[in-house]
């Protein structure tokens, strides 16, 4: 019945929904932000511990659906030993990916994990569901600058 | 006679009249089940509103000219039209509002602000839509008045045990309380909240969204107070809302807004507000959608709410028929007396997934937590999906949501 379904719900969404990877507290985080979508109720708590300028560990915890949830579960995967620029770049990048399905910058530099990401990328033609995706993006970019508080609204 | 059962209305013959029930969504039939959110509009009603705009719009209440009088008596026949659907005694007491949350912003700034004195207190339920509980938690801040919630069993009825003893001080100065709930399904024993609220001195305020389309509704019967409700889930417009009170309560309240057409006389000193409702109605308003309203009115009011009543009823067993047996989904609310809204959890899998999924096969609901967040920790759960039914909803489109949901339990297992 919902067979068409299945490029936004690829097992690799539904996996890392049921069973998100780093889904622990960072007791000893250098920084931290909650991210919270009011639309959905999806809520997050973001930590990341920092070497320097480059993300050593990455954790989060929280409640939402399977796209929020895996969105994130794979964000973390994916950051952990990258610099904190690099990390808003794959944000950036991540974000063009979930609005229009395509990103024409991910080549390059980091590829792979974007291409990793992409699994997500199904996401782009339920308008309603962009957010629940981007919402750890969101949470990192404001934990980077030091922020507390990331709304995907 | 050949001893069948006629059916309770013809439901074949109502979704002809509302136009986009032909809709295909993801190239699948649109299976409407939102209706507690909004409802769709027949035609009677589309072309009540196009005719006024092609044929009697004009300001009301202004110019002596035709259209103007013209536009006048429609909107003031849109009223009447309310009274009588309510079974008001005066339709002096019907106040337009933009919708219930409107109206019921109304009673807290008037009637809370003006004539409930700080040390008084309002209660609310747990089951209310943030509508009847920001305005009184505002009002609380504001005011000095504690705001008291009543508490909801575990079949997700209104505790009458707790709300007496909620009440027992005497110091109680409203009830404000949904007629059915946008979550639950619930309809509330208003007559009975009614009588121990009077019995403790309290006046009392139905929030009637949901109810108004599901029964008939007798504000006198009921011995309301206040009632409230809303044009666009009875079919009607967005944008058009009612407050029904009392007359002498509405004498008594101050005015909310102030502005044109709600003054008797305005000096440099000050103003004397007009006599109600105009005292309420301040600034131009929603002259169109009161018209459509008074179609909706007419439209449900023609095919008879007993015939509605009967035919949710039949949705609504069917409903637990289908619904209780699906492994892993766990139905929200059990109470005894209620209407076709169905908020429902399936295992592990998030609303909003399964809503995504339900959409993919046409099937409209609505996920998250309804505007009722406070419930929503009540009931222990995040967020949920919610079925809600019209009188356009048909027997095979409750079987077809039943279908899916068994589908969907095993995609996500």
């Amino acid at each position: 019945m919902f067979d068409d379904l299945r490029d936004l719900y690829q097992e690799v969404i539904l996996d890392h929904g049921r069973k998100p990877r780093n889904f622990r507290r960072l007791e000893t985080a250098d920084l931290n932000a909650r991210g919270d979508n009011p639309m959905c109720g999806d809520r997050m708590e973001l930590f990341l511990g920092m070497e320097g300028d480059r993300i050593a560990d990455a954790a989060f915890q929280g409640r939402g659906c399977a796209i929020s949830m895996a969105s994130a579960s794979l964000m973390t995967e994916t950051v952990k030993g990258k610099t904190a620029e690099e990390a808003r770049g794959m944000a950036a990048r991540f974000r063009e990916m979930a609005m229009t399905g395509t990103c024409p910058d991910c080549g390059g530099a980091l590829e792979e994990e974007m291409d990793r990401l992409q699994a997500l990328s199904g996401v782009h033609e339920y308008p309603s569901r962009v957010k629940c995706a981007t919402l750890a993006w969101h949470t990192l970019n404001t934990a980077l600058s030091g922020g507390k508080e990331a709304s995907s609204e | 006679m050949d001893g069948t059962l006629r059916p309770a209305l013809d439901v074949g013959r109502i979704r002809q009249d509302f136009p986009i029930l032909s809709t295909k969504v993801h190239g699948k039939p649109l299976v409407f089940l939102d209706s507690g959110a909004s409802a769709q509009k027949p035609r009677a009603v589309i072309d009540a509103m196009r005719e006024m705009f092609e044929t009697s719009y004009a300001n009301v209440h202004r110019g002596a000219y035709r259209l103007s009088e013209a536009s006048t008596a429609a909107y003031e026949a849109a009223r009447e039209a309310v009274a009588r659907f309510l079974n008001a005694g005066d339709a002096r007491e019907v106040v337009f509002t933009a919708n219930s949350t409107s109206a019921i912003n109304l009673v807290a700034h008037s009637y809370g602000r003006g004539l409930l004195r700080p040390g008084q207190a309002v209660v609310v339920t747990e089951m209310e839509h943030h509508a009847n509980f920001v305005p009184w938690q505002m009002l609380a801040q504001a005011h000095g008045i504690e705001l008291r919630i009543a508490d909801v069993t575990e079949a997700g009825e209104l505790d009458m045990a707790d709300l007496e003893a909620k009440l027992a001080d005497g110091k109680v100065g409203l009830v404000a309380v949904t007629h059915m709930s946008n979550v639950l399904g619930t309809v509330t024993p208003a007559a009975r909240i009614a009588a121990l609220a009077h019995a403790h001195g309290a006046k009392v305020l139905f929030d009637g969204s949901q109810a108004v389309v599901h029964r008939r509704v007798d504000v006198r019967a009921l011995d309301a107070d206040f009632y409230v409700f809303t044009g666009h889930k009875l079919y009607g417009p967005t944008g058009i809302g009612v407050l029904w009170a009392r007359m002498e309560l509405l004498d008594a309240m101050p005015p909310f807004l102030g502005g044109g057409d709600m003054i008797s006389e305005v000096t440099r000193e000050g103003f004397r507000p007009a006599p109600v409702p105009a005292k309420f109605e301040a600034g131009t308003p929603a002259i169109v959608e009161a018209v459509g309203l008074h179609a909706a009115i007419d439209y449900v009011t023609a095919i008879g709410m007993e015939a509605i009543e009967a035919h949710e009823r039949s949705l609504v067993d069917r409903a637990m028929a289908k619904l209780s047996v699906i492994e892993d989904l766990t139905l929200i609310g059990r109470a005894q007396d209620r209407g076709g809204v169905f908020s429902f959890a399936l295992g592990n899998a998030h609303a909003h997934d399964l809503s995504t999924l339900l959409d993919r096969v046409g099937i409209a609901v609505r996920a998250g937590r309804h505007c009722a967040e406070p419930l929503h920790v009540r009931i222990g759960h995040d967020s949920t999906c919610r079925a809600s039914f019209g009188l356009y909803t048909t027997h095979e489109e409750v079987d077809f949501l039943a279908e899916a949901l068994t589908s969907a339990r095993r995609f996500f297992t």
